[in-house]
């Protein structure tokens, strides 16, 4: 069962959440501010960090964006909708994911299998395959450009693997959130256009002839493809 | 409320002032002339004959006139008289008894009138008369003779003298004719003191009605600049005061709303905390409860469902605080219409119970995580207070017309007394039942969403019975989106 890692300064929703989590089996770090939580990391070794948004001292933002300098950990939100503002920023920070409280352990837990899932999907082609400067390895989950291997969070891998599976598919941006956030067709498709903005960067991806990116291209109107290179 | 313009009824302010200076300006320029005209004309007239009297008075007095005298020597005093008759000259006729002499070729005149010769008769002084023959004015004038001017014995012999007055006439014409063509160009003169005094009254009227119509557009800090002391200036400034007044308490009720609004989206706020905790917890109570005493067992499934009905309710009293607080934000995105429908169908488990009628293609910016809701909510209520079959028809827009998305059942219908308040909040269609499956609040989520797209939703009755939705949404689409993709 995976290991969390919860930050979240409330005690009730803390004690909650993670009574919750304990009894589905996981086994439960439970943190009361940022600096608590990321002082933990080297000694829990987590699988995944249960990240509130709204923390006093150092906010959630700011402790995404200290573990994504270091880690490529599994980062889901916890957020209040209405921080719809925020939201946008922990995703740009480099978050996976984000649940809106009040939430049921049953959808909470969903969406830590969903997360943690993408990264043991089922692999049906061994080798890496390439792409233009681009070699993806799906068997050892690795992405690598111009020999340099990628430092990818599990929502960027997934979706460039998704991506590349079917070059120059269009896929919608409901599609994709889905396939790859195992999330309703209605979910929020702002997640998909972070995690797109956060891709391209890593990749480099604006060495297109007129600036426009050349591996994740904008159809405008339906959504997104993979080339063609 | 719009009052019908009486514009085309009635002649504009502007016209009617103009109107009215036109009018006051006619009938001077007219009196003045009348009364010039009037005064002028006597004058010129009573000039000329007073001055004619008098000369012919003198003439007859230095002619002598021998008694008894005959046709010819009365016909010779006549000539002679009638040479003297400057500068205008007129006709001289005698009668002496019988005789009747003149200086023309007839002997009497038709001008002279039996009344001047009964006035001639009887005054000793003479006597006059205008007379208008065939258009043409004459002046006659009656002396009789004295034997001296001593004593009042006439001679018998009376001097009649026919002067024509056209040349007055002419003059008089003259006068008439300068004042018609001096009071043309004096009305026409007239007319621009009448634009400008138009133009002083009306600017200030056109002022406030722009003011008043920028107040009814809602900009209430709308003021005129007061000018002047007149009463259109008093006008402007009870506008003013009046304005004031409004914004003054429009900005307390505002106040007073925000006040309202700020507290309901607080004390949600406030709930959802200790819900979070809740909430994360009830599926731990419902599995235990089994092993609790029933009493026990029941109270705990008891907390666990309404703490989720709970929930429901805060998220969506947080969901119309946003729509209050005008913070809700549309994230558009061009999506299938039809296929957006299907989804929220399956993700609810009714595709069984719902008739669909969803063409293929029909594409449009909306929010689906929006329309989702909107959707659920008119589908979820059908299934609840309607009875199955629940129809959903998807229509595209005719050209740049809106998408309809039409949810029907075949219920019992709304009470057409419920229709107008089914969108309100907690609104409850059966009195009696005061807690329904929902949060009371469904349908007015339904109805921001639907508004923030920019589209209408309405209820009525079908014309076989049962409750129809209707949502209308612009069918917005990219406009670079490449129709072949589109298809």
């Amino acid at each position: 069962m995976p290991r969390v890692l919860l930050i979240e300064d409330d005690p009730s929703v803390r004690e909650g959440v993670e009574l919750g989590l304990r009894r589905r089996g996981h086994e439960v770090l439970a943190a009361g501010t940022g600096e608590a939580g990321l002082a933990s990391l080297k000694s829990f070794h987590p699988d995944l960090v249960l990240l509130d948004l709204m923390l006093p001292g150092m906010n959630g933002v700011q402790v995404c964006r200290k573990v994504r300098e270091t880690s490529q950990l599994p980062i889901i939100m916890l957020t209040a909708r209405g921080d719809d503002f925020d939201v946008v920023i922990g995703l740009e920070a480099g978050a996976d994911d984000y649940i809106v409280k009040p939430a049921r352990t049953e959808v909470i837990e969903a969406r830590i299998r969903a997360v943690l899932r993408r990264l043991a999907d089922p692999v049906t082609r061994s080798g890496p395959e390439f792409h233009g400067e681009l070699a993806l390895d799906r068997a050892g989950l690795t992405a690598a450009r111009n020999g340099e291997r990628l430092a990818l969070a599990p929502s960027e891998l997934k979706l460039l693997l998704h991506l590349a599976a079917s070059p120059e598919q269009v896929f919608s941006r409901q599609q994709l959130l889905e396939s790859v956030w195992e999330h309703s067709y209605h979910g929020d498709a702002r997640l998909v256009d972070a995690c797109v903005r956060r891709l391209r960067q890593k990749l480099g991806d604006t060495a297109g002839p007129d600036g426009a990116p050349r591996y994740i291209q904008t159809v405008r109107g339906f959504g997104y493809r993979f080339g063609p290179l | 409320m719009r009052f019908p313009r009486r514009r085309a009824l009635r002649p504009g302010l502007r016209t009617r002032l103009i109107a009215a200076f036109l009018l006051v300006a006619a009938i001077s320029a007219v009196t003045t002339a009348a009364l010039t005209y009037q005064s002028a004309r006597s004058a010129i007239l009573k000039q000329a004959q007073d001055q004619a009297i008098e000369q012919f008075r003198e003439q007859i007095g230095t002619e002598y006139f021998a008694l008894p005298t005959s046709t010819a020597a009365l016909q010779n005093a006549c000539r002679t008289l009638a040479r003297a008759g400057k500068p205008h000259p007129w006709f001289v006729f005698a009668e002496y008894g019988t005789l009747r002499a003149s200086s023309t070729n007839r002997p009497t005149s038709t001008v002279i009138t039996d009344e001047l010769r009964r006035r001639t008769h009887a005054n000793a002084h003479g006597s006059f008369q205008r007379v208008i023959q065939d258009g043409t004015p004459y002046l006659t004038i009656g002396m009789p003779v004295m034997f001296d001017s001593f004593t009042d014995q006439r001679s018998g012999v009376y001097l009649y003298a026919v002067m024509d007055l056209t040349t007055e006439g002419v003059t008089i014409q003259a006068m008439v004719t300068a004042a018609k063509n001096g009071a043309l160009p004096a009305l026409a003169i007239a007319v621009v003191p009448a634009l400008l005094a138009a133009r002083s009254v009306l600017r200030p009227v056109r002022d406030l009605r722009r003011a008043a119509s920028s107040m009814g557009k809602g900009r209430l800090d709308t003021r005129i600049e007061v000018k002047g002391s007149d009463e259109l200036a008093d006008l402007a400034w009870t506008f003013n005061e009046s304005a004031e007044e409004l914004e003054r308490s429009v900005e307390e009720l505002q106040k007073a709303e925000a006040r309202a609004r700020r507290f309901a989206s607080d004390v949600s706020h406030e709930l959802r905390t200790p819900l979070a905790g809740m909430l994360a917890v009830t599926e731990v109570l419902d599995e235990d409860a089994d092993g609790l005493d029933p009493d026990t067992a029941r109270a705990v499934r008891l907390i666990s469902a309404e703490t989720g009905k709970l929930a429901t309710l805060v998220e969506d009293l947080m969901e119309i605080s946003r729509f209050d607080a005008k913070a809700a934000e549309l994230n558009a995105d061009e999506v299938d219409v039809g296929e957006t429908i299907r989804k929220t169908l399956q993700r609810r488990h009714w595709q069984d119970r719902v008739i669909t009628q969803l063409p293929d293609g029909v594409r449009a910016m909306i929010d689906p995580r929006r329309f989702d809701i909107v959707v659920a909510n008119l589908v979820g209520n059908a299934l609840r207070h309607g009875s199955e079959p629940v129809t959903v028809r998807l229509r595209p827009g005719a050209g740049d017309g809106p998408l309809v998305v039409e949810v029907a059942d075949r219920g019992p219908g709304i009470d057409a007394a419920v229709l107008p308040h089914i969108f309100d909040r907690f609104f409850k269609a059966d009195a009696a039942r005061t807690r329904s499956a929902g949060s009371g609040l469904g349908l007015a989520i339904t109805l921001e969403n639907v508004r923030l797209h920019g589209g209408t939703v309405r209820a009525a009755n079908g014309p076989e019975g049962g409750a129809v939705f209707t949502v209308e949404l612009p069918a917005g689409v990219l406009g670079d989106a490449p129709v072949e993709a589109a298809r």
